[in-house]
């Protein structure tokens, strides 16, 4: 177990020094500005709309929601696509063929990934003031908003790494974005939830982006606007219990998923997927 | 007879172990390995071993499973049946502290592009520091093993920007960072230009000799393998056909050699059973006339062709499937 932790330890490194990579790389951030930029325009365009039967901004409305879908977003798809990409480039068969290198790859890439969420959580809530109305400054928006980061990114990131393992390839890696997308279109983001058809909010609310993004406006907007929400409330208990619930699945099933991944990497699977890929390039 | 084996009546190699060391000691040992996907018998009853500090070189046709033979061996892939003995392990149970003993060569493609490649280094090397044993301090140190492989001026280089016979090097060097006691190289040299090869070439004959190192390749290069290699091992039809020194192998194969010279401008060709006598009686027949005298032994080529076609032959005739059966097994 020494090792292990040794290992973790390891990891922990290397996420930070992937961090520090993907901070330090002209695409990766010129990717970065471009879908901030886009963001916060819709987000600036919308400032004088006011969320329907209140006085208040939707562009403000809209910053708290995207703050509790980056964290989805990330732990899902980023890591997700992550793994697949990295399992197909020959990544994970290094890690295997290192002592303990499974252990300090998965504690890289969740560490790399945490730290783009906190990140690109530091960077939106720089732009909150630009908006009114969102209480930064509050003790209390601090003591919701950890929790709900922190919670999310358990509930989001094992899940992830599930999803990175399932799918066949680099290129379903986008099917992954796509899915997540679609899920965000229905999950009360960019407006609220109540005004969808009543088995779409259903099915929102199975899945994290929702109460992420509730849980975010939660801490940043003003008591009043739980108004707007389903049952004209908050819902602290069920946003915890379905996060909850969500950290338990991913935390069960990712060791054992991950673990059949693993066991599968070899020299050769690796060069058949290089094969194909070259193919569809060619 | 199908399979030509005759590890058992083998002297020890010319050069490794040296002598008064514990020679003896297996680090691989594999007996009738079998390996089966679906309905096609891959390996069919693989036997060979090695002792620490030789160096082995699998040759074989394409799909004749020395991919597979590897990655088993490696523990990155189960096998159907038979015994196998990696470092006094078996590959399928070996935990942590036994993967830490074992280097392991990969091809790589674009991983880890935007790492430096000492940053790399330095970071995998860090996952053997704990398993360094008296004698063996784990891991290699970082700028010793850039200079050994060649990168020194590519050590803040990022991969992505090396060239491809660069990552090759860097590739060896991954393997090689936890000083293993035994080191897998599949098709190592494939890419590599003579310069880069002569280089590699002089890195595994160091490796084998001051760190003592075991190490098996795979290569499609005969001469290749002729240079490094203390054994060779021909592997056809799932099965090892052949088993030792280049020189054994061909001396096995055909006792004869061609005996070329040339007289008075007119050259000659002979194919002699004991060829010393033959030039000896030439020189006393023909004395000062005699000129541009060369004696060949049946090259490896020659003789790894010959045996692979004879093995073919041979389970062609055993299972009439035989020779669909080797072409139709890929990797």
């Amino acid at each position: 177990m020494n090792a292990g932790w040794a290992a973790a330890r390891l990891g922990a490194r290397r996420g930070w020094i992937e961090l520090k990579h993907s901070f330090t790389n002209v695409n990766d951030l010129v990717t970065l500005a471009i879908f901030t930029g886009i963001l916060l325009a819709v987000m600036l365009w919308t400032r004088t709309t006011t969320v329907p039967g209140t006085h208040f901004s939707l562009g403000a409305t809209m910053m708290a929601s995207m703050i509790g879908m980056n964290v989805g977003f990330n732990g899902l798809a980023t890591l997700g696509g992550l793994l697949a990409v990295e399992r197909e480039d020959g990544t994970l068969l290094r890690a295997k063929a290192i002592p303990h290198g499974m252990t300090g790859y998965l504690a890289g890439k969740v560490v790399t990934v945490s730290g783009m969420i906190l990140i690109s959580v530091a960077t939106t809530l720089a732009g909150a003031f630009l908006f009114s109305g969102l209480s930064v400054g509050r003790v209390s928006t601090w003591l919701t908003l950890i929790p709900v980061l922190l919670l999310g990114l358990v509930a989001t990131l094992p899940i992830g790494a599930v999803l990175g393992s399932l799918i066949p390839n680099a290129r379903s890696a986008g099917l992954l974005t796509l899915a997540s997308g679609g899920l965000i279109a229905i999950s009360g983001i960019f407006y609220p939830i109540t005004h969808l058809p009543h088995w779409l909010q259903w099915v929102g609310q199975v899945f994290p982006f929702y109460w992420l993004g509730l849980g975010m406006r939660s801490a940043l907007l003003p008591a009043h606007l739980a108004s707007v929400e389903i049952g004209h409330s908050w819902r602290h208990l069920a946003t915890f219990g379905v996060l909850g619930a969500w950290a338990v699945i991913g935390l069960v099933l990712a060791p054992v998923v991950l673990r059949r991944m693993a066991r599968r990497e070899a020299g050769s699977s690796v060069a058949a997927r290089r094969e194909k890929a070259m193919l569809r390039v060619g | 007879m199908s399979v030509l084996n005759w590890s058992g009546i083998l002297s020890a190699p010319l050069t490794r172990p040296a002598p008064g060391e514990p020679a003896e000691e297996l680090v691989l040992d594999v007996r009738d390995l079998r390996m089966r996907y679906g309905r096609a018998d891959v390996l069919d009853g693989v036997t060979f071993s090695a002792r620490r500090g030789e160096v082995l070189a699998l040759l074989g046709p394409n799909g004749a499973g020395k991919t597979t033979t590897i990655e088993i061996l490696e523990g990155f892939r189960m096998r159907s049946a038979g015994q196998v003995s990696v470092l006094g392990t078996d590959p399928a149970h070996g935990g942590e502290a036994w993967r830490a003993r074992i280097g392991v060569v990969l091809q790589s493609w674009r991983d880890h592009a935007k790492w430096q490649v000492r940053e790399l280094l330095a970071h995998l090397g860090s996952y053997y520091a704990p398993y360094t044993a008296p004698g063996r301090p784990r891991p290699w140190d970082v700028d010793e093993l850039i200079a050994t492989v060649g990168l020194a001026g590519q050590a803040r280089q990022r991969v992505r920007r090396l060239s491809g016979g660069q990552r090759r090097r860097l590739d060896v060097a991954i393997g090689i960072v936890g000083r293993p006691e035994l080191l897998f190289l599949d098709e190592p040299t494939a890419g590599f230009d003579p310069e880069a090869r002569r280089e590699f070439h002089d890195l595994v004959h160091r490796l084998a000799d001051r760190e003592d190192a075991t190490i098996l390749l795979t290569t499609h290069d005969l001469d290749e393998a002729e240079k490094l290699a203390d054994r060779i091992l021909i592997l056809a039809g799932g099965r090892i056909i052949a088993d030792g020194s280049a020189d054994e192998l061909s001396r096995r194969m055909s006792t004869q050699a061609e005996v070329r010279w040339s007289r008075d401008g007119q050259r000659f060709v002979h194919s002699a059973d004991e060829p010393t006598k033959f030039v000896r009686d030439l020189f006393r027949q023909y004395g000062e006339s005699v000129e541009d005298l060369e004696i060949r032994r049946a090259s490896l080529e020659d003789t790894y062709m010959a045996m692979v076609r004879q093995a073919e032959t041979e389970s062609g005739r055993a299972d009439g499937t035989g020779r669909r059966r080797l072409s139709a097994v890929s990797g």
